[in-house]
């Protein structure tokens, strides 16, 4: 499964309920605001561990337009818009925690 | 592959409607074939032929309405759902007509639909996507 | 047409925004479809079938009596997070008593709401074909 987070963990707690649920095949998808989880903040740890199994995307462009291009926290792999595409056709049915 | 968007958010308000508009537009140039684009709730705004954006900032209707996302026989599949849209006065000329309304607004490259058509996108699409607030 | 296995997942409380209404809506509508459905509560979402809702005083349509129709459109996979209803101090007590009528057992009544705990939940998801958000 793809799930994809679209909101920051500072803000709402999609990303929580989204690790809360996630098993150990699916990959996450930060985008939007989710990509403020992607910078090295105090909420990093929450992924560190997914992150390190190359199990975080994050939206370049989200990334890029947020100024945090330089803070990204460590093994995050960034996509472009192709690159969401890839992973909603390779990684099966998609779950937004919209 | 099919793939069919949910769109829950309006224009400029929330970013999901780029999102999803951006999303499309490289599936498509990737050869990805997109079955339908379902705008719900607040999403129905994405439709309005009346919206007037600042010239230096995107069209966001219009960007929707130039992918040019048809079935086979030439109708738009950029679906609104017809009682989110009647809640929030966003009318087809046939909708203006039928509850005596002087005017519609809902763009021509989108049509007015029916909630089957996006149990009916899940069903045909080989994936289904939702970007929303 | 093909049946897929499709969930609804509802993270969002009743009244606060239209989500919880327009996703029973689509609910409703998808029951003629034949698909096989599931419905999920998390998060905020699980006050959407809390016992006891009175919308009178904010002047709102209360929708929540609807719950109690989908037993009839077969729709009987409610499955509620255990770990979301702690949080709130809530327990399975505080919901709707929803209930089906089993055709293969004789029409007995049984409950639609199961509440599980997040690792059931994780499974049940990675079941889906199609998962909507609301």
């Amino acid at each position: 499964m793809l799930h994809i987070v679209n909101k920051s963990s500072f803000e709402r707690n999609s990303l929580k309920s989204c690790l809360n649920t996630i098993d150990d095949t699916s990959v996450m998808l930060l985008i939007e605001d989710g990509v403020i989880s992607a910078a090295k903040n105090t909420n990093a740890p929450m992924i560190a561990d997914l992150a390190v199994q190359g199990r975080v995307y994050a939206l370049q462009g989200d990334v890029e337009a947020r100024g945090i291009s330089s803070k990204l926290a460590d093994n995050i792999k960034l996509v472009g818009y192709a690159g969401f595409v890839d992973l909603v056709v390779e990684h099966g049915t998609a779950v937004s925690w919209v | 592959m099919k793939i069919s968007i949910q769109v829950n958010e309006g224009p400029y308000q929330h970013q999901a409607s780029d999102t999803a508009y951006q999303f499309a537009k490289a599936a498509i140039e990737k050869g990805h074939e997109i079955f339908r684009v379902f705008f719900y709730h607040d999403g129905v705004n994405n439709a309005s032929r009346f919206t007037l954006p600042p010239q230096d900032d995107r069209n966001v209707i219009n960007q929707w309405a130039e992918l040019g996302i048809k079935n086979a026989d030439g109708e738009p599949e950029l679906v609104v759902c017809i009682a989110a849209a009647l809640r929030r006065g966003m009318l087809d000329e046939s909708e203006a007509s039928k509850n005596d309304i002087n005017g519609n607004n809902l763009h021509p490259a989108f049509r007015i639909s029916g909630l089957g058509q996006l149990i009916e996108a899940g069903i045909k699409s080989d994936r289904l996507v939702v970007f929303g607030d | 047409m093909a049946t897929k296995k499709f969930m609804y997942l509802n993270r969002r409380s009743s009244f606060g925004t239209i989500y919880a209404i327009e996703s029973l809506e689509v609910v409703l509508i998808a029951a003629a479809f034949e698909q096989d459905v599931s419905l999920a509560f998390i998060d905020d979402g699980v006050y959407q079938i809390v016992e006891g809702q009175n919308a009178d005083g904010i002047g709102m349509k209360n929708f929540s009596k609807t719950f109690h129709a989908l037993g009839d459109y077969d729709i009987n996979k409610l499955y509620v997070s255990a770990e979301s209803l702690e949080e709130r101090g809530l327990s399975a007590d505080d919901l709707m008593p929803l209930v089906y009528e089993d055709e293969d057992d004789d029409w007995a009544e049984k409950p639609s709401i199961k509440v599980v705990f997040n690792v059931e939940l994780s499974k049940i998801m990675s079941e889906q074909d199609v998962c909507l958000s609301f």
